[in-house]
């Protein structure tokens, strides 16, 4: 036996292994793909070889082969077969090829289930291995959802490698099979405390992957992970969670405050630069996400702002590149902070690598001001210049405009400046943007009626160079310019100072030579050139130049009318017509400039893009209803044919008739205006503040410099932008002596307070510019009632959607992982029908029913632990009191409160899992139990069973009934949105309201939040709230203060803010309610000054907001009412028409109770104190009432609670 | 290798990122955003350059920068200690290694393990038992495959590595 391998093996040895085939493939350079060929037949013959070491030497090759792009999908089956060869050196070899060339086509993979499950459950853990690795390559959604169970019982197999493949294969599995996430979650959830830290950083890294597409349903993880942050020292699972913190933040702000905290202690004491650098990132997320101006966390982002620049500066370039991109972030809502590094930014455009100047140039976006922004427009421009490489050199000018035009041109000063930027920009050779600066142009023009006539005068310049810029650069999109050029001169053309040079340039016939687009465009502007000329021409009486320029006219327009471009031909000829008529006016001596102009009569308004798609629908208007039912088809043919003939007999265009069709026109012009006047959903050009305040006269308030005298208009040629830079810089300074001289005499500047955009939010220095033009910048209209949202569509084929599972609802029997079954699994009824409670007489009860009915008792209690542990994650987050806030004086610091809440917020989710296991633990053997187990389980059963009835003796008799019910409440309507928060206080400045927390580490402590809002526009500042205290209730005032001064509240208010303080009193007693008076006094400054402000509040403690809400199982709620020690009272509320689901979930709400048992309508609810009163409700609902039975171990608690209930009730 | 894409549209990503990978100086930083082929702008490549090697993973946005730098550190230093003192030939003509390897650090496009003792003694644990399975069958193997190595003399020295050495390691996308 063993001479026959040797044998075999040494016919092997002059078989060619794969370094064999490499160095072949080496030595064949000029004839590689012949050779290769040549390989593969080899193989080929190989592979039909029985001997299973040739076959893998021969796929060994294959997979070489397949790298250097050849397709060996042919070969899958021999893969498969090497696959499953014994020993483990083969079997690697076929799990390598196999993930490097299966794919979901593949045909064959189907044939792989078994053996990747062979595979998976071999004592060898290599084997397991290597199919776990292959496996996640290569997974398909019908392989994970046969193999998914089997996968998730090896996430508990006792060696850690086979665990930690297991736990990062399951999100290739999610991914492929998303039924499995919900099952699968809980053994997941629990990898994350695994002893082992490369399973812990597996399951943290599925868990982020899977967090990152669908933050919200991981929010109730926040605890769990904060708990790792502060613990690991492994940096890649530390830049992980603080990764997914990033992506959680937004969701949550108050998991933000929590974490800036931590996050700024790993910045300063990290070495590692990647953890730092990802703790920059997520304390930047954070600072996003809570609300904008918090002024105590300016030190934050001064930290951030501060590191980053380090990074910055640092010669390794991936530092400065990572710092940048960072810095970018920062800029969208700190602009501010990042302004000061300008000079950093403007360093980095200069750099060598490109990566690190887009970035800048990114940066720089956010940069501008109205101070700065000629400067830095300037400084690009010469990059433009300088710039090798169209790509950069395009992202350059796309960025230009992007930076002027950003925020309605709230930068710009000087709108000449800014269209001779423009034009300069036109010299640009080769790039794509042409029309980018068309469309600004075009903008501009329309929108700054001031700049029009400056506008016009450089357009037409450039209409006259076209023939440079049409003959070097047509086919790089450069002409678009011609097209804005074109119009604005034939829009415009009143501002021209010599039309009729205009005119000639734009009828060259070079001009056909242009994209057919703006040859239209062309066209079109001509006539509107036309009318203004001779409207001037008749206006002075010139009666021969104004035939003349007909006659240029109808000389130099069959040049079009021979175009190609159908819209041009077209265009042409009709216009080609209308002059020759003119014509035979004029040599009547007709006045015809009056009707000519009048085709162009009116004013264009800018429009938004989105406008029409956000006229609403009228009331009672169905767009899909026909107007007219549809003609039937016999009418139609009767009638369109005369239709058609109708309208082309009068073609050949008499005289009279043309004119009487522009009389025509213009009477329906003027109708169709009045028209418009009437109809209440046509845009009407004048309901934004800023159109009526551009009919103001206001030009002669402002400091117009006279430019015109220094620009040689009448020079045609590119005018330099640097020109303008001066001019506007001489501007300023005249502006600024001005401003110092009439300081000087103390004159009142209100007389010069015009109205200008934005003034409220500029800096001083930036208001000191004013701008050189009137920048009434017309804004776009929209639609009146037009909504602002813009729902993006999310993409359907994105596969991560099908992940977005809530992960806390609890598992339904149907959402098991398919278990592979045998024919035998029928034995598993038995078992199955001894469940069957024994107080139930009917045994043939269908087994189907019967598990629902299990299952629906599981979602009860499951439900009420799910509701609570949300509520956990709410006091996990808000238990903390902000440090400054309250600063008891016994407090043990802020790290121990976090440590308590947490263990708080791990219990119910432990003990939940460990429900769902005992439950799986017991379905599972069910299923697989042979019949020599039975007996034992018998024995099981029949205890369970007991323990079953016991709970069962409780519920009132009818069971069956309940399930109808049941069903019903799932349909029932939805719960209305609650919020604890109740008001506390209200004036014009500031709104108070608050909520009181317990919690059950503090027996006689309860925190108040206060949620502080400005109503004023005033800032708010030196808040300090103080209250009147009781024997029995005190405020926990920072050390060393005495009991009448107040706490101060740790932030300010800028108008509108709201913002949330926490204080904690302390309490002595708990069984009364109590009202505490208190007053909360604050600064409000506004610019008339500042004022010291009070607001009186009463502080109502009610005995609810001492309770905890705390799980109970329906056996200790049972033992418990048992006990006797606990007295009784009750409460009956009548008029209630709120469903019992939604009356219930109120109770929990407000009153912090947690649903025992539910049946039909009548209830068991549990709470206890925060001194450990435990408190018992029955709560059972009648046709109009609510009656509420209470057991306490305090009697005066339980009255005051049920009272307080009885408010609440009698609103429902 | 990226996952279910033909061979051809691998090849070109390969020559493609060799392409934008091998231009760049020395001195700029290693980071290239993402380009469509390799799936749009949440992608991008993080390269390290050693002597006549590339390595280049392709990343999205869950990955930290910093720390893809680390890891192919860790990779490289893995490597060197699977083949003592590693060289681009050892990489060239021991492929299939290096794959195994890096599944032992990159599994499905995911990282999965970045302590190198532990790679290298799970690395050492496979060849162990490679070896046994061998036994005796592989020895004389193991023999002319020495034999063949030592009687080619012909093995190029300097070779254009250029085209090759990024097959290597552009192996892992995470995805």
């Amino acid at each position: 036996m063993a001479l026959k391998m040797v044998k075999g093996s040494i016919d092997r040895m002059f078989d060619k292994n794969l370094q064999d085939l490499v160095r072949g493939i080496r030595n064949h350079k000029e004839d590689e793909a012949k050779y290769i060929s040549q390989c593969i037949d080899e193989i080929k013959q190989e592979l039909k070889q029985d001997n299973i070491a040739v076959k893998a030497n021969a796929v060994c090759k294959l997979t070489y082969l397949q790298m250097l792009g050849y397709d060996i999908s042919w070969a899958a089956f021999n893969i498969i077969e090497v696959m499953s060869a014994s020993k483990f050196t083969f079997k690697r070899i076929g799990y390598l090829a196999a993930s490097q060339c299966f794919h979901e086509g593949t045909d064959v993979i189907m044939l792989t289930t078994n053996q990747i499950r062979k595979d998976l459950s071999s004592p060898s853990q290599y084997d397991t291995g290597v199919a776990l690795t292959g496996l996640s390559c290569f997974v398909t959604p019908d392989l994970a959802r046969d193999l998914a169970n089997d996968i998730m019982t090896l996430m508990s197999h006792t060696k850690p490698y086979i665990r930690k493949k297991a736990v990062l294969i399951m999100y290739k599995v999610f991914l492929k099979y998303p039924e499995s996430l919900r099952p699968a979650f809980p053994r997941l959830k629990e990898k994350l405390e695994d002893p082992d830290p490369g399973v812990q950083s597996a399951a943290v890294n599925v868990i982020c992957e899977l967090a990152r597409r669908n933050p919200k349903n991981y929010l109730s993880l926040a605890p769990l992970f904060f708990k790792l942050m502060t613990s690991s020292t492994n940096n890649w699972v530390l830049i992980k969670i603080i990764k997914l913190f990033g992506a959680l933040t937004p969701l949550e702000p108050r998991l933000g405050k929590k974490l800036i905290e931590p996050l700024t202690n790993l910045i300063h004491s990290t070495s590692a630069m990647s953890l730092l650098y990802e703790c920059v990132n997520t304390v930047i997320a954070v600072l996003i996400s809570l609300s904008s101006g918090m002024p105590n966390h300016s030190a934050s982002i001064q930290l951030c702002v501060q590191k980053l620049r380090i990074l910055i500066e640092d010669s390794d370039q991936n530092l400065k590149y990572l710092g940048l991109l960072a810095m970018s972030k920062i800029l969208r809502t700190h602009p501010k902070s990042v302004q000061a590094h300008k000079d950093l930014v403007l360093q980095c455009l200069d750099d060598k690598d490109e990566s690190i100047r887009l970035r800048a140039l990114d940066l720089l976006y956010g940069m501008v001001s109205k101070k700065n922004l000629v400067e830095i427009v300037k400084k690009l421009m010469s990059h433009v210049d300088k710039a090798e490489g169209t790509t950069y050199r395009d992202e350059l000018l796309t960025k230009i405009i992007d930076i002027c035009s950003q925020c309605n041109y709230q930068h710009i000063t000087n709108f000449q400046w800014y269209i001779s930027v423009l034009v300069e920009l036109t010299r640009l050779e080769g790039t794509r943007h042409g029309h980018l600066i068309a469309a600004q142009m075009l903008d501009v023009a329309i929108r700054v009626k001031a700049i029009r006539k400056f506008a016009v005068s450089q357009m037409s310049a450039l209409l006259d160079s076209a023939h440079l810029v049409a003959s070097s650069t047509q086919r790089n999109g450069i002409c678009e310019v011609l097209y804005a050029a074109a119009w604005i001169c034939g829009e415009f053309s009143e501002h021209l100072q010599e039309p009729h040079q205009t005119l000639e340039a734009m009828l060259r016939p070079k001009v056909t030579t242009l994209p057919g687009h703006i040859q239209a465009v062309y066209v079109q502007n001509v006539v509107k050139l036309y009318a203004s000329i001779l409207q001037q021409k008749e206006q002075a009486a010139e009666p021969e130049a104004a035939q003349d320029v007909t006659q240029l006219m109808v000389d130099r327009l069959p040049q079009f009318v021979q175009s190609a471009d159908l819209e041009v031909q077209e265009r042409a000829s009709c216009i080609l017509q209308l002059v020759k008529h003119i014509q035979k006016l004029q040599a009547k001596d007709v006045p015809v400039a009056e009707e000519v102009s009048a085709l162009f009569a009116g004013e264009l308004n800018p429009v938004a893009p989105k406008a029409q798609k956000k006229v609403p629908v009228p009331e009672g208007l169905d767009l899909d209803a026909w107007i007219n039912e549809p003609p039937s088809d016999s009418e139609s043919e009767d009638e369109k044919p005369k239709a058609i003939f109708h309208e082309e007999e009068p073609r050949p265009a008499k005289p009279r008739q043309l004119e009487a069709d522009e009389e025509e026109l213009a009477r329906r012009r003027e109708a169709r205006k009045q028209e418009q006047a009437n109809n209440p959903f046509y845009i009407k050009s004048s309901p934004s503040p800023q159109k009526r305040y551009q009919d103001m006269p206001g030009v002669e308030h402002i400091p117009v410099v006279q430019i015109d005298l220094s620009v040689p208009l009448k020079v045609p040629g590119m005018p330099v932008s640097d020109q303008y830079v001066k001019l506007e810089e001489e501007r300023r300074h005249r502006q600024r002596l001005e401003k110092d001289r009439k300081k000087k005499k103390k004159k009142d500047k209100e007389k010069k307070g015009k109205p200008r955009r934005h003034s409220s939010l500029h800096t001083e220095s930036d208001e000191d510019i004013a701008p050189a033009q009137q920048v009434d910048i017309v804004t776009e209209e929209m639609p009146e009632n037009a909504l602002p949202s813009d729902e993006d569509d999310k993409d359907p084929n994105d596969p991560y959607r099908a992940l977005d599972i809530d992960l806390d609802k609890p598992l339904a029997d149907s959402e098991k992982l398919p278990v592979q079954k045998h024919r035998n699994t029928d034995t598993s009824k038995s078992p199955e029908k001894e469940d069957v409670p024994v107080v139930e007489k009917k045994v043939r009860k269908p087994k189907k029913k019967e598990k629902k009915h299990r299952e629906k008792g599981r979602e009860k209690r499951e439900k009420g632990k799910e509701q609570k542990e949300g509520e956990d994650l709410d006091f996990w987050l808000s238990a903390t009191p902000l440090p400054a806030a309250a600063p008891a004086p016994e407090e043990p610091g802020v790290n121990a409160v976090i440590a308590a809440s947490k263990e708080e917020g791990e219990e119910p989710g432990r003990e939940e899992r460990g429900a769902e296991e005992d439950e799986e633990d017991e379905r599972d053997p069910e299923k697989k139990s042979s019949k020599r187990k039975k007996k034992q389980h018998k024995k099981e059963k029949e205890e369970r069973s007991k323990d079953k009835k016991k709970s069962k003796k409780k519920k009132p008799p009818s069971d069956e009934a309940a399930e109808p019910v049941e069903n019903g409440a799932l349909d029932e309507d939805p719960l209305p949105p609650m919020s604890s928060y109740c008001l506390l206080a209200e004036n014009s400045y500031i709104k108070m309201t608050y909520d009181i927390q317990g919690s059950l580490q503090k027996d006689s402590q309860v925190t108040v939040s206060v949620v502080l809002e400005n109503q004023s526009s005033s800032f708010l500042k030196s808040m300090e709230l103080n209250v009147l205290d009781s024997l029995n209730t005190k405020l926990a005032r920072p050390e060393g203060s005495s009991v009448h001064d107040g706490v101060p509240v740790p932030f300010q208010l800028p108008p509108g803010i709201s913002n949330e303080a926490q204080f904690v009193f302390t309490i002595q007693s708990i069984v009364m309610a109590q009202k505490l008076k208190g007053t909360l006094s604050f600064i409000a400054k506004n610019d008339e000054g500042s004022t010291h402000e009070k607001l009186d509040f009463k502080l109502h403690f009610s005995c609810t907001s001492y309770l905890v809400t705390t799980p109970c199982y329906s056996d200790a709620f049972a033992k418990l009412l048992e006990s006797g020690d606990l007295s009784m009272s009750s409460i009956k509320v009548d008029g209630i028409s709120m469903s019992f689901q939604n009356l219930l979930a109120k109770i929990c709400f407000h009153h912090h109770f947690s649903v025992v048992e539910r049946v039909d309508s009548c209830a068991s609810m549990y709470s206890r104190s925060i001194q450990g009163h435990h408190v018992c409700l029955l709560v059972k609902k009648g046709e109009k009432s609510v009656s509420v039975d209470g057991k306490c171990s305090d009697s005066t608690l339980l009255s005051n609670v049920l009272e307080e209930m009885r408010a609440t009730l009698a609103k429902c | 290798i990226i996952l279910s894409q033909s061979e051809d549209t691998q090849q070109q990503i390969i020559r493609e990122t060799f392409h934008l990978v091998s231009k760049r100086d020395e001195n700029v930083c290693n980071f290239l955003e993402g380009g469509l082929l390799i799936g749009g702008s949440d992608n991008k490549l993080i390269y390290r350059h050693y002597a006549t090697l590339y390595f280049v993973f392709c990343v999205d946005s869950s990955e930290s920068e910093l720390g893809i730098l680390d890891l192919i550190q860790v990779f490289v230093e893995t490597l060197d200690k699977c083949f003592e003192n590693v060289c681009e030939l050892d990489l060239i003509f021991h492929v299939d290694k290096v794959h195994n390897i890096l599944a032992e650090m990159v599994m499905g496009g995911m990282v999965l393990e970045t302590n190198m003792n532990e790679i290298v003694t799970q690395i050492d644990a496979q060849n162990k038992l490679e070896k046994s399975e061998a036994g005796l069958a592989g020895a004389p193997a193991r023999a002319v495959s020495a034999v063949k190595n030592m009687n080619l003399p012909e093995i190029p020295r300097n070779i254009n590595i250029g085209d090759i050495s990024i097959k290597v390691p552009n192996l892992p996308s995470f995805k």
